[in-house]
Parts: C-alpha cells; structure tokens; sequence
C-alpha cells in the first residue's frame, strides 16, 4: 500500500516529460521561428521540472496519511497549477481554466460532484509516435444526472471512458503500457492512483459499462444467464440459485421476453437489440452508481435504438445513477443529456447544459457538427454546411488549436493567434465553457448572423 | 466560406467534363421492377436439401425515373441491400422481371450484362473493405475502362486524375493506396470509380453509413452535386430517416422484403400513411434538448424485432407489431394501392386516409389471449 503510490506517480511524471519532449519536438518540426521555439521548450522545461518537485514532495504527505485527503492539499495545489502550466504549453495568462478549478477555487480535496475527472491524459506509445487520445480533459457529473460526450470518431470518446473504468492497463506492460495521468474522483475516492485490487472492486459494482457491439462484447461460448450469474456473484456471496434469480429479474426488468427460459439462451440465439439489452442486463445487475454507455445503440436500428434509451432513461429513474452516454448522434445526446461535452482531438472543446450547446453553441466546431447533420424537425435545406477536411491524427495535432485547419473562422483572432498558441477552456458564461481564440462578440455576431439562419 | 469555394472548384471541373453528356428527359422511366423476388434456400444435411428459404426480397413493384433519387429505407434486415443488388444484378432474381430502359434484363447472363454495367454501378456501404488494399487508387478508378475497353480521350491516367478531381480528392493521389486515405475520401475514391464510365444507373448502398457526421455532410453534398451536373439517377439505401430525407425525391419503405409505401418526400413525411413508417419517424431522436421537456407529439415505441423473414406472419407481416392491427390484418395481406395521387401504401387502415377495411374495427390486442399470445403490444408513450 505505501509503496504503490510512490510507484505510480515516479510513472505519472516520466509520462508527463516524454509527452513534454514529444510536444516540443513535434513543435520543431513544421518549420516554425526557432526563436520562438527556443523560448517555448525553455518554458516548457522549467515548468517541467517545477511539476517534478511538488509531485514527489506530494507522495511521502500521500503516503503517511492516506485516509485524509485534505492534508496534502497544499502541495497539491502547487503540483495542480504547475500541470496546468505544463499543459498550457507557454500559455502566458494564468487564471482558472479548468471547470473542475473554477468552482471549488482551485482547491485540490475530495470533489463535492459524484464523478468528477480532472486534467485526465491518456497517451500511448506507439512506434509511430505517441498517440495523445485524451489530452488534459476534465468534467463532473452529479448522481441522477447525464453527461453526454460527442465527437468524431478518434476524438479519444471511448479512451476517456475506458480510462475512467481504468481498463487501459489492465494486461498492458512494458512499453506499449498506456501514459495515464491527472485524477478522476468517484464518490470521494481517486481512482487513477489507487491499486489495481480496489479499482477491480469498484469495476461492474460501483462503475459498469455498456460496450459499443453487443456481439464481441458478450462471451459466444457462454450462456446469457452464466455471464450475467458471474457479473453478480463476483461482487455478491451468495448462491448460484439467488444469483440465476437475479438475472431472470434483471432479463425481465430489461423487456426480454420469457426470461425464465432465455437466461439459458446463447447470444448468437439473441437478435441485435435483445443482445443490448442483456448487456445493459449485465452492466445493471450490481446497482451501478456509474453507468458509462459507449455508443450503446449505434449498431441498432431506429426502432430498437428508441427502445434502448426509453430504457436507460426509465433505469436511470428507477436507481438514480450517474450515466456518461458517449456517441456521436447528436440526436441521442439530446434525448438523454443534462451537460454536453465535445470533443476534439483528445481535448473539450465545449463544455455545458444540454440546452447551452444547442442553442447557443460558442465553438466553431459545435456548430459545424450542428450544420452536418440533416434534420428532420426542421424544413428540408438545400445543402447541408459540412465541416472540411476531416479529423487530426493524434500523433501529430495541429499546432495552435487543434481544428484551425478545418475551422472557416482561424483567421477572425488577430495575429494568427489560433495557428500557435492552443486555446484553454474558458468559461462564456456561468457553468458554459470554450475554447476557443474567438472574441466573444465575434462568436455571437457569427454564430447569430450566419450560423443560426441557416440551420 | 471555404466550404463552398470546394464545392465550386468541384463543380466548374465536373461541368467542363460533362457537355458531352445528352441532357435526357425528365421523368421517363429508367429502370421498372415488377414482382421482385429474391428467396436464399436454407439447406440441411448431407444432399443439402432445401428445408426453407429466406424470403430477403418478396414481391418488389416500383419504378424509377430518369434524374430522380429514390431513397429506400427499412430496419436490418428488411432486404434493402438484397434489393440494391437485384436491381444491379449482382444476384440472380428468383421471379419477377427487371427492366432497365424498356430492356429485360431480369436474366442475362453475365456477358451479356457487360454492355449494361456501364450504365448501372454502385457505390457500396464499407469504404475500407470494397477497395482493393493491393491496387494503388489509379488502379482502382482506372479498373472501369479497363474492363470495359474504352479509351477515354487523353488516356486512362488523364481521366482518372478528372475524376479524382470532380470527387474532391487531389489529382497527386493517384499512386497513393487505399490505406493511406480516412473513411470519407475512401468513399470518395468509390465514388470515383462508380462514375468512372458516366453511368445513367447509381445504386449506393448506405453510402454515407460508416461516415462521421461532418464527413456524411461532405458525401451527401457531393452526391447532389455530381446529380445535378452529371444528370445521374440514383437509387440510395440507407437506415437513416433524416439523411433518406435530405437526398431523396420518392422515398420507398420497406418491411420484411416487402414495399409498405412509396411516395415522395414531402408527404412521406408530412403524411405518413402506413403506421410502420409513423412508427420509424417517430423513433428518430431530434437533435433538440427542449423537445425532450415539451414534446407534443406522441412517440411510438415499437415492441420486439423484426420476425424471421424465413417464416415472415402471415396476411400483412407488419400485424404482429402494429397497434392498429385487426383480424383482417392477419388473413389478409394488403396490396400496394394508390390512396392518393403518387402515394402507394399497402395497409388495410392506413393514417391520414380512408380506411381500406373499415367494416373491421376488431383489434387484434383487444381480442382473448390465446389468440394473440405471440403478439407483444406495442404501447404508445408520451416523452
């Protein structure tokens, strides 16, 4: 228990300066100002080693009183706004960026919200380079409400929910082993740096999770009413019977008909939806607090996708979890969510209420993901408004902010702010964030005049 | 916007090219389908005997007209794709007859086809696994007027290079391979070797399904586009209502190889007469967080799945889901009329028209249960 930690944070902070190394290198790269650079790899370095110090003077506070989270608060804070210069990369203004800092003050202690994941990153090594999914992401979701994250496919939508299961370095050593950093709160608990052994209880109890394609998700050898017979009896003591009891009532409560007799059903005996629905089945069987849905109905039909979300909206009543639905149908998260996150390049890029987002979306690429889908509630356009090019390779992300080679606004900022320095998350207006170079009376003015008619 | 200077380039390139092409007339009937089907045998055994057969297509009457698109849309399953490659025969019907410009071609064989293969192509639903990974994009939009003989004017790279052109994509990609393009210019790269031979005919098959949003925008513009410069007839498939809408002129529903209703856009949508269809609109999430509180209109929550086509209910093989269902719905199975002038609906009591059976008021959920115990009641629910 005392050494684990020591370990893992010695892992965070090498992580942290090989993404350093690779930011800068990757800056060198496309021809800019070598003046410029120069400064910025100076700045990055002593930033850097600012991180290293608070972070290991962190540890021995950790690891001496590990009950109370509020003791190392101090140095903590002192590590926090170092990371956060770190990730700014030169970026000049200080001030809280970060939703999570911005309302509890930058104060680092057992966050208030439910879940909440502060400057989460998720990097892996690849031969090709490092590949940088999740790249300083932070969010917070309450009990009973509904995140939703949207973005392209590669936006790293599927890496942050994995991250938050901790299933990037399950089974992954040596080289290949993920880069994980930041913190991600559950219930008062930090989930990044606690040992494998209590994530593992947490896993399908207190978190679960619905997988993308109910067929390779599901074990084709085994029954329904055996994985789901498994799911319980890994968490609870109890017998085969209770536990085949269980799962015939969750089958039944999940709309399969004749439970009794398909809970010794195999999946390929399953049609699409009702394979979903065990898995939703599955995921439910322990009472999750945390449900993490990732695209559960893209592989379904219309019909049956109405079906499924009816369902997860009834569950969530009737348990009052947490739900984070990820998808890149706009249409779904509007049906589900409470706050919208989107994601660009392994970075949020907009972050606020459901309805905020909607109408009154503040970042380009919000309103190119608004412009390209067709609508059916609204009049027939003529042409849709799709964003161009298409999406970044993480190994390489643009200089400056990540869409500004899409974005049909890079030039409105002066000076070419967009193609250098990346834009942090702002907030427009209270529990509204951006990020995004864009004054925000140029923001309205386009999204009001060309943006808004036209969708 | 940038956008727009795109779609310009592309159109001024593909327009230049195209005066070649004679402007047809509009509306007349380019390719007519008429009791089209399509039965898979199930076999057994060691003689393979025929123990059933999956009915993907059973019974097809439509037509389509020069320059229009008609969309066709349908749950899994529903035989879509099955239809697609009837109409482009790339299998072999079981019954019924193909016309494609007054000319059965419901059975020729394959070399006799080839003549006709340039007037009909497809565009097909997975961008990664319908390119050759082995075949460099010259190869790929190139394979067309090699197969066929022809000699375009200023030879073979010169065209394919116009054609990489008129799709978006840059001339230099043509040494590039398959792997080095994202999914949207992959479908880009189909669509390219689709008109490569100025074809009357497309058949997509879920062209834009496998796309991001921002990059189905991209697609579904340049489909219209290249419709409106090159004159070109399509036939889209796709499972996505608002997509189906935004490219379509007559729009075909499809339930368990069958046509339900065939009408055009805009009273499809404003008018849906088979409650099918009502039930597929009303499923389509709307991208609007303020309808979720407020919604006036009731959605529909269809029960189950969709039947086994090989074993499909009998009489009209919507009845074991529909909530309008009565006792003539099982026994009897409606015909394809026209209720109103361009709107063909099989349904015995369809929505927003004349019952078609109206001394039967019986529904088939209010009768005992044994007589009903395989059909699950769909519920209506308000949101």
């Amino acid at each position: 228990m005392t050494d684990d930690p020591t370990d893992k944070s010695g892992r965070r902070d090498t992580g942290r300066k090989n993404a350093g190394k690779a930011d800068a290198e990757g800056g060198a790269a496309p021809g800019k100002p070598a003046k410029a650079d120069k400064t910025a790899k100076a700045a990055k370095a002593a930033k850097a080693g600012e991180a290293d110090k608070p972070a290991k003077a962190e540890t021995p506070a950790k690891a001496e009183t590990p009950a109370k989270a509020e003791t190392p608060s101090k140095t903590a804070k002192g590590d926090k706004t170092a990371k956060a210069g770190l990730t700014k990369g030169g970026d000049a203004r200080g001030g809280p960026a970060e939703p999570a800092k911005g309302e509890d003050g930058g104060e680092r202690s057992a966050p208030r919200a439910f879940l909440e994941v502060r400057d989460l990153h998720v990097h892996f090594p690849t031969q090709d380079g490092l590949v940088k999914s999740v790249d300083g992401l932070s969010f917070k979701l309450e009990k009973g409400k509904t995140l939703g994250i949207v973005g392209e496919s590669g936006s790293g939508k599927s890496v942050t929910s994995l991250g938050i299961m901790g299933l990037h370095t399950v089974g992954q050593y040596g080289r290949q082993r993920p880069q994980l950093s930041g913190e991600i709160w559950l219930d008062g608990e930090e989930l990044l740096g606690a040992p494998a052994d209590k994530v593992r209880k947490l896993r399908g109890r207190t978190i679960s999770m619905i997988f993308q394609d109910p067929l390779s998700a599901l074990h084709p050898f085994f029954t329904v009413g055996h994985q789901i017979v498994e799911a319980y009896r890994v968490h609870h003591e109890v017998d085969k019977r209770t536990a085949r009891k269980r799962a015939v009532e969750l089958l039944d409560r999940v709309g399969i008909p004749e439970p009794a007799k398909r809970v010794d059903s195999f999946p390929h005996e399953f049609s699409g939806g009702m394979r979903q629905r065990a898995m939703i089945a599955m995921a439910l069987v322990n009472n999750p607090e945390l449900l993490i849905a990732d695209e559960p109905t893209t592989a379904l039909d219309v019909t049956v996708q109405a079906q499924i979300l009816d369902l997860i909206r009834d569950l969530q009543k009737e348990f009052g979890s947490a739900v984070v639905i990820i998808t890149h149908d706009l249409g779904v998260v509007a049906e589900l969510s409470d706050d919208i996150l989107v994601m660009y390049g392994g970075r949020c890029v907009e972050y606020g209420a459901a309805d905020k987002v909607f109408y009154e979306p503040q970042h380009p690429y919000t309103w190119g993901l608004l412009g390209s889908m067709p609508r059916i509630d609204r009049d027939r356009t003529d042409r849709l408004v799709p964003v161009k090019g298409s999406p970044p390779s993480l190994i390489n992300v643009p200089q400056g902010c990540a869409f500004n080679p899409r974005c049909p606004y890079a030039d409105v900022p002066e000076g070419g702010i967009t193609r250098t320095e990346r834009p942090e998350l702002r907030e427009v207006e209270p529990g509204h964030f951006s990020a995004c170079h864009m004054a925000q009376e140029d923001r309205e003015r386009i999204w009001n005049d060309e943006i808004a008619p036209r969708l | 916007m940038s956008d727009k200077d795109e779609a310009m380039t592309t159109s001024e390139t593909a327009a230049g090219a195209t005066d070649t092409l004679a402007a047809r007339p509009e509306g007349e009937t380019l390719l007519r389908v008429s009791g089209l089907k399509k039965h898979f045998p199930v076999t057994k055994g060691l003689f393979k005997r025929q123990v059933g057969a999956v009915l993907a297509v059973d019974g097809l009457d439509f037509d389509v007209r020069a320059g229009e698109t008609l969309g066709v849309v349908g749950e899994s399953g529903c035989g879509k794709s099955t239809m697609g490659r009837l109409i482009t025969r790339l299998l072999e019907p079981t019954a019924g007859t193909i016309e494609f410009q007054g000319k059965d071609i419901t059975h020729l064989g394959t070399g006799d086809m080839r003549p006709l293969r340039r007037d009909v192509q497809m565009i097909f639903q997975d961008p990664y696994s319908s390119l050759n990974p082995r075949h460099t994009v010259g190869a790929i939009v190139g394979a067309p007027f090699r197969l066929q003989g022809v000699r375009p004017e200023g030879g073979v790279k010169q065209e394919v290079q116009r054609l990489l052109s008129v799709v978006g994509l840059s001339p230099e990609h043509y040494n590039r391979y398959p792997h080095e393009f994202s999914g949207g210019q992959r479908q880009r790269i189909g669509i390219a070797r689709a008109l490569a031979l100025n074809p009357k005919l497309v058949v997509a098959d879920e062209p834009v399904s496998a796309l991001d949003v921002s990059i189905q925008a991209q697609v579904v513009n340049l489909l219209d586009d290249l419709q409106a410069e090159l004159g070109l007839t399509y036939v889209i498939i796709a499972h996505d209502l608002s997509v189906i809408r935004h490219v379509s002129d007559r729009i075909a529903v499809m339930y368990l190889g069958k046509v339900v209703e065939l009408t055009d856009r805009q009273s499809l949508y404003n008018k849906p007469m088979h409650p099918y269809t009502r039930a597929l609109l009303s499923a389509v999430p709307v991208p609007d967080p303020r309808r979720k509180a407020a919604q006036g209109r009731d959605r529909i929550l269809l029960q189950g799945d969709v039947p086994s086509p090989m074993n499909p209910p009998s009489g009209c093989r919507f009845h074991t889901r529909c909530w309008k269902a009565t006792e003539v719905c099982a026994k009897k199975e409606p015909p394809l009329v026209a209720l109103e002038t361009g709107h063909q609906v099989a349904c015995h009591h369809p929505e927003n028209a004349a019952d078609q059976e109206p001394g039967d008021t019986k529904l088939l959920t209010d009768l005992p249960p044994q007589a009903t115990a395989e059909e699950p009641t769909p519920t209506t629910t308000k949101n």
